[in-house]
């Protein structure tokens, strides 16, 4: 990433411009090609510094209302085989491997559900619990009750 | 939100094309002129259906950090806490959740000094144990839900 992307960067991450030719709105404010910035962008979409150029939705507001952080204590050795199947189920959107704080905080695997009911909610609790299996020795899920910030830089 | 606003969200979540008139694309795949696929965006960010709309940056690989941390917050001062800590610009998101770890936040700086800075700083201003969980490994991530 050199200067030229890190300016594109600081310049989109509250978001793209919202004009018919976004390209060319955002390359005029940048003094740059509109070439130049497109491909710019397609190259660090290619690497995977940007995941995607997308919209990101409320979950709320689309009716999800039951959006739940669950979190397992999974043996470390085989939390990485584990990791993978979780995190290609449907209905996780994202599936980290995280530090535990003992004896506070015993859960190493996040995995971040979404559902517009809550029988729908624990059906996928359910599932993730069998995928475990004996691996898993706890467990207890986090519901979100409030948005408190969702500004600044995203990243997910 | 009408079929064609669903359609939309679904459409922008797996991603904006990068060419000369993008909305043009759109236009032909959801079969409504390209000033009302923009009109759409338009309302569904101000209505506060959609929280953001532009590239999605990866912080670690463009060098950033991104952490999740967790505090304990006494409820007498939860509002008080909350408050102190999306007060700073590091703090990307912030979100309360029915558990003892009831105030959960994502710290996105430039720097993992910047980083430990802003943990230190909270700690030092709630007088809480904050919980530092940093991702070890990363499974998938596909922020997608069905409009």
């Amino acid at each position: 990433m050199d200067a030229i992307d890190r300016l594109i960067m600081h310049h989109t991450q509250a978001g793209l411009p919202l004009t018919l030719e976004p390209y060319q709105t955002l390359a005029k404010q940048l003094g740059l090609d509109k070439q130049e910035l497109m491909q710019r962008l397609q190259a660090m979409q290619d690497s995977g510094q940007i995941r995607r150029i997308a919209a990101v939705p409320n979950h709320y507001r689309l009716g999800y209302r039951y959006n739940g952080m669950t979190v397992w204590n999974v043996s470390d050795e085989h939390i990485n085989t584990l990791g993978q199947h979780i995190g290609q189920l449907s209905f996780v959107s994202h599936c980290y491997h995280r530090p535990r704080h003992l004896p506070d905080w015993p859960y190493n695997l996040f995995a971040m559900i979404h559902a517009k009911t809550e029988p729908e909610a624990e059906q996928h609790i359910q599932q993730i619990k069998t995928v475990l299996g004996d691996a898993c020795q706890e467990y207890t899920v986090l519901y979100s009750t409030k948005i408190l910030k969702k500004t600044g830089f995203r990243s997910v | 939100m009408d079929a064609i606003d669903r359609a939309l969200i679904n459409q922008l979540q797996t991603g904006f094309p990068i060419c000369d008139a993008p909305y043009q694309q759109l236009s032909a795949t959801l079969g409504i002129p390209a000033e009302e696929v923009l009109s759409r965006l338009q309302a569904l960010l101000e209505n506060g259906t959609l929280t953001r709309f532009g590239p999605l940056y990866h912080a670690e690989r463009i060098g950033g950090a991104l952490t999740l941390a967790a505090v304990k917050a006494p409820l007498e001062r939860f509002d008080e806490i909350a408050e102190l800590i999306n007060a700073f610009p590091e703090v990307a998101h912030n979100y309360a959740r029915d558990h003892d770890f009831n105030i959960w936040f994502v710290l996105a700086t430039e720097t993992l000094e910047q980083q430990q800075h802003a943990l230190a700083q909270i700690a030092a201003q709630t007088g809480l144990t904050v919980y530092n969980m940093p991702k070890l490994n990363e499974y998938f991530v596909n922020l997608q839900l069905s409009a």
